[in-house]
């Protein structure tokens, strides 16, 4: 590999080169990506938008190293995921945050236990300093009162603002979101971003979002529109 | 020591999932506890009748046993002639030598007037029968003819006997249809073979068994003078004597009766295949906890497993949860038991104990029971699949 083609490569979070995803067997099968190609730089916020079944959430899984990659390069943090074994993806995966649409918080622990899940997988910390790493996410969305809370006593927002509290607690350098903002109003949804965004720049944390939620598009560095398993408006620069 | 794991531990995971739910952890905890019992009482019982069986063979006073061959145990003695005895004391190692008859006889309740069956000891009461203080006295009361000492802790279906002689009250009774006296207590203890024992002269013996041989005795008891090899003198006897008779040390007389109970009858197979039952119980019970468990937190589950936890960090979680469920299933099973054994003992008389073998049997049982059935519970955490929750 040349100098300046490893520094490049060493600037992108995400490389994807005409990746390929089918589900279902013979007659049955239905391919959902279609030779996707998208680079992610670290540190850029990236919107992905597109109708429901264009593939945004098999995308989103591939990247996260939760599928198995059937055709086409992907490389997620400078880890090349074609014929990686789990133990390979498990430990990838330490390394990217996902927020998910559904929260998935653990029922029997607290927001604060919720959020020192994620922060339990740093090195080298102690269990008070995990929990204030969690308390501080806490804080930074916004719930530093409702820490003793139970998931099923807090609302749907807030739950959400959890789960995006538990992702980043693990210091991540991907961040994979999937509607983080859907369950928010406004000016919480725009502050969550601009959260993410925060990070983005100051951590160098890449971010990918699915979203529909017109509030925000204005601070994505690019916005992605999918359809059919393609990505056709990779370059669309907003900034 | 050093307590760093404590400065690095994670959040009690196992814990907190186990007791989200606390009727249904109840629940679990009843349901182990019932199979800890139940797993108590029926080794209680195997290992109080193996224990009652020979309480009258450690209380006997004798280095050597002789018995018929075709005796089977306590409960279907054979005689053999006494004269076997006799040529025993031909070897110089032997210091004294006692006769003994034994068989069950009718016994009538003085209160009541009903019969039951009384395991009866006959021998002269010049010779030394049993270890222990005070017997020789008692044992002279019996030279009379009629006289009887009675087993205090024989069941009470024979009757208020202690009670009414320690009240000084004469005690007569009927035994195999002739009258006899009660002249002292002993306490030897009820077995699942006898419940409840008399000790009388030969002299009586024989006449309340009246078809009962003179020259036919069931046990010979064989005292060896201080020094002597009890296992060198058996088989020099053994060699030495006719076929008619078998000759045993102490030990072997008291495992020749256990083996008894532990393979001739059904009983032993039967309190351990009750055991075994509470096993299986217990295995489903938290079986079906564990299972209901991880598949309730299968999203949750996978979402760690997306979050970048290993499937073997899940794996100890659930096995965590076993063992938890052992523990705090074993506890009240233990004090239970405890109780149980109690009741047992004070109303069969039954010497049913928990000892460290089996607190530490029933423990290391219960926790196979969990710890396995953690195992096959997670088979399903394999089900959980991280890519789905998105």
């Amino acid at each position: 590999m040349s100098k300046n083609k490893k520094k490049n490569y060493e600037l992108k979070a995400v490389s994807i080169n005409n990746l390929s995803h089918s589900y279902g067997k013979d007659l049955n099968k239905k391919k959902v990506l279609n030779n996707v190609n998208l680079f992610i730089q670290k540190g850029e916020l990236v919107l992905l938008k597109g109708p429901s079944g264009c593939g945004k959430t098999t995308l989103l899984t591939l990247i996260g190293a939760l599928r198995t990659c059937q055709s086409g390069d992907l490389t997620v943090l400078n880890n090349q995921l074609n014929g990686a074994s789990s133990k390979t993806r498990q430990k990838l995966r330490r390394n990217i945050g996902m927020i998910f649409q559904g929260h998935n918080l653990l029922r029997c622990l607290t927001a604060e236990q919720n959020v020192q899940m994620g922060a339990d997988l740093l090195k080298g910390f102690t269990y008070i300093q995990r929990r204030q790493i969690a308390r501080k996410w806490l804080s930074a969305v916004g719930l530093e009162d409702h820490h003793k809370k139970l998931p099923s006593d807090l609302s749907g927002g807030q739950k959400q603002r959890v789960a995006i509290a538990r992702a980043l607690s693990a210091n991540p350098k991907l961040l994979l979101a999937d509607e983080p903002t859907s369950a928010l109003d406004s000016v919480t949804g725009r502050e969550i971003v601009m959260l993410l965004r925060k990070l983005a720049k100051e951590q160098n944390c890449s971010v990918l979002m699915v979203t529909h939620d017109p509030r925000i598009t204005d601070m994505a560095d690019r916005i992605l529109n999918m359809e059919d398993g393609k990505i056709y408006s990779a370059l669309s620069e907003l900034k | 020591m050093n307590f760093s794991f404590l400065k690095y531990r994670k959040i009690p995971l196992a814990w907190l999932l186990l007791t989200r739910q606390p009727l249904r952890l109840i629940v679990a905890i009843a349901g182990i506890s019932f199979a800890g019992i139940l797993m108590f009482m029926q080794l209680g019982f195997r290992d109080g009748l193996f224990d009652t069986s020979v309480t009258i063979h450690k209380l006997l006073d004798a280095d050597l046993v002789l018995i018929s061959p075709r005796s089977k145990s306590s409960i279907s003695m054979s005689g053999f002639p006494r004269r076997r005895l006799i040529q025993a004391m031909a070897l110089n190692e032997v210091e004294r030598i006692a006769p003994v008859n034994l068989n069950y006889l009718l016994w009538r309740n003085p209160e009541n007037l009903k019969t039951r069956s009384i395991l009866a000891l006959g021998f002269n009461p010049a010779d030394s029968l049993l270890l222990g203080d005070g017997f020789t006295e008692k044992a002279d009361r019996l030279k009379s003819p009629g006289r009887v000492l009675f087993d205090k802790l024989s069941r009470p279906e024979f009757g208020p006997i202690e009670e009414w002689f320690l009240s000084e009250k004469r005690v007569e009774t009927e035994v195999a249809g002739k009258r006899v006296i009660v002249e002292g207590l002993v306490e030897l203890g009820p077995s699942f073979g006898a419940d409840g024992n008399l000790i009388t002269s030969r002299e009586t013996f024989l006449r309340l068994f009246p078809s009962n041989p003179k020259g036919s005795i069931e046990i010979g008891l064989v005292k060896l003078r201080s020094g002597s090899n009890p296992i060198s003198i058996s088989r020099t006897l053994n060699n030495s004597l006719p076929n008619d008779v078998r000759v045993l040390t102490k030990k072997e007389f008291i495992e020749f009766e256990k083996n008894y109970w532990r393979n001739s009858t059904a009983i032993g197979f039967i309190f351990s295949l009750g055991a075994l039952m509470g096993f299986v119980v217990g295995c489903v019970v938290v079986y079906q906890i564990l299972y209901s468990d991880v598949t309730d937190h299968l999203p949750e589950y996978a979402t760690l497993l997306a979050m970048g936890y290993r499937l073997k960090s899940l794996f100890f979680v659930v096995a965590r949860e076993g063992f938890l469920l052992a523990f705090f299933g074993y506890l009240p099973a233990y004090f239970s038991g405890q109780i149980l054994y109690s009741v047992v003992r004070n109303s069969t008389k039954l010497p049913i104990f928990m000892d460290a073998n089996k607190t530490i049997l029933i423990f290391v049982l219960i926790l196979i029971m969990c710890m396995g059935s953690a195992g096959v519970a997670m088979r399903k955490l394999v089900e959980a699949d991280p890519a789905e929750i998105f």
